[in-house]
């Protein structure tokens, strides 16, 4: 699966996660986490070869559309309808370090903030020509980038009117199956992000505006597309000068 | 004042949502022609070595409810116990066998089904074999952040006795929830988010 080049190979185990950084399970101001949350504690483990391995991807996976979101569903000579942006940034660790080779999936509603998808009944317009799902593999420098049209805000049945705010979901694969992340982009400015629910989960208002893209004015394509700056944050590993493992790893 | 440590703090995860599937299974939810296959639907093909079983289940909210919008991803060693990942550094896994899978719980009956092999077993980080398992991650609407868990194999009753994380349950009575049921090459391994018999979830 790997084309990796050749790195020193990473067999630390991870730092243990920062649980009050993160949203706890239990958030019944968003309604379904209060039947979908565990209630007995989580088993910690200081991370084990399960955890500290994980797949790698290799560029091949990725299709030449995959991070074009205005044209990877269009007709040809068609585009998705909107307001057209490039999202990018980096993948780094804990540790300031570069992840490469890191698979990052995202998908996200459509400008007017409808998804394509059978569950969803929102009376706003399908665009034929957006799909909705995209991917890329960051490069050496812990890099990724894609073009897509900038998603709607849109209501959801929680309280009587909630709406979400403008965002699109990110899914990250770093180089362990203990780094596995989802989250979601909001954007610089976004009055609906304070009103959110979902956003509310999350506990500090740091990590909160940790999830806000800035617009970035100095990649903004003149006559194209406007930029955001969006970098993740996978957690870090810890050295191995330490480490105590008869077996290999 | 004294120096500073200079880390970063992760990136805060957030629910997958309910649409979850349009990112990481588009296929499954119709969205056809962007990619040509959905990641993870494969594991092995012809060549790859071992005992081949399937892996299915269902999720299972508090109320005893389905969980018919949740997304499994389960990560594995190969026959012999290595891990298909650039950190494995005990030798080199079978090329053909990927280690991870990814699934859509259905929608209509909420069934997650793998098709793999039985993994061998691998070492804890004191050189203790760890019985062989199945490590899975599961996300959906309603699920703050990722819940890592373990599958293991009810017809490895001597390894699961000294395994060190089963060992590590506290309340022997959990240990079940780990524990597959076996009906021929079938293993079913059904979680249940909350309540009675919650399924142990890991911080690994």
């Amino acid at each position: 699966m790997s084309d990796l080049p050749n790195r020193k190979p990473e067999t630390g185990a991870f730092f243990a996660r920062d649980r009050e950084w993160h949203a706890p399970a239990f958030t019944p101001g968003y309604k379904t986490s209060v039947l979908r949350s565990p209630q007995r504690a989580l088993l910690s483990l200081d991370g084990t070869i399960s955890e500290i391995t994980g797949p790698v991807f290799g560029h091949s996976t990725i299709g030449e559309l995959d991070n074009d979101l205005i044209h990877n569903f269009a007709k040809p000579g068609e585009s998705a309808i909107g307001e057209r942006i490039v999202v990018h940034g980096r993948v780094l660790d804990e540790r300031g370090r570069a992840v490469p080779g890191a698979l990052v999936e995202f998908w996200q509603a459509n400008a007017g903030g409808r998804y394509r998808h059978k569950k969803e009944t929102y009376l706003a317009a399908i665009d034929p020509n957006f799909g909705g799902c995209g991917r890329s593999i960051t490069d050496e420098d812990g890099h990724y980038a894609f073009r897509t049209v900038r998603p709607g805000a849109y209501p959801w049945p929680n309280g009587v009117n909630d709406w979400r705010p403008a965002h699109i979901h990110f899914s990250i694969f770093g180089h362990g199956f203990a780094q596995r992340l989802i989250t979601q982009m909001y954007f610089e400015g976004d009055p609906m992000i304070w009103k959110c629910p979902i956003v509310g989960t999350i506990p500090d208002r740091r990590a909160i505006e940790q999830l806000i893209a800035a617009l970035d004015w100095g990649n903004t394509i003149p006559m194209d597309a406007r930029a955001y700056k969006f970098d993740i944050v996978l957690r870090g590993r810890r050295s191995t000068m330490f480490e105590n493992r008869p077996e290999g790893n | 004042m004294v120096q500073q440590l200079g880390y970063l703090k992760e990136t805060p995860s957030q629910t997958a949502g309910p649409y979850v599937h349009i990112g990481l299974t588009p296929n499954v939810c119709d969205i056809n022609g962007v990619y040509k296959t959905d990641l993870g639907t494969v594991m092995v093909n012809d060549k790859t070595l071992g005992e081949r079983i399937s892996v299915s289940g269902r999720v299972f909210d508090g109320a005893g409810a389905l969980v018919r919008d949740a997304v499994i991803e389960i990560w594995q060693a190969d026959s012999v116990g290595l891990y298909n990942s650039p950190s494995e550094m005990r030798g080199m896994a079978d090329p053909n066998f990927s280690g991870w899978g990814r699934c859509a719980t259905r929608a209509d009956d909420g069934v997650f089904l793998f098709d793999t092999i039985k993994p061998g077993r691998v070492p804890f980080k004191d050189g203790r074999k760890m019985a062989p398992h199945i490590t899975f991650w599961i996300v959906a609407r309603g699920i703050n952040i990722g819940l890592h868990t373990r599958m293991y194999f009810p017809d490895e009753t001597e390894a699961n006795k000294t395994d060190p994380l089963l060992l590590r349950i506290e309340h022997k009575e959990r240990v079940d929830t780990l524990m597959a049921t076996r009906e021929g090459s079938t293993y079913t391994f059904d979680i249940r988010l909350q309540g009675d018999r919650e399924t142990v979830f890991l911080d690994i």
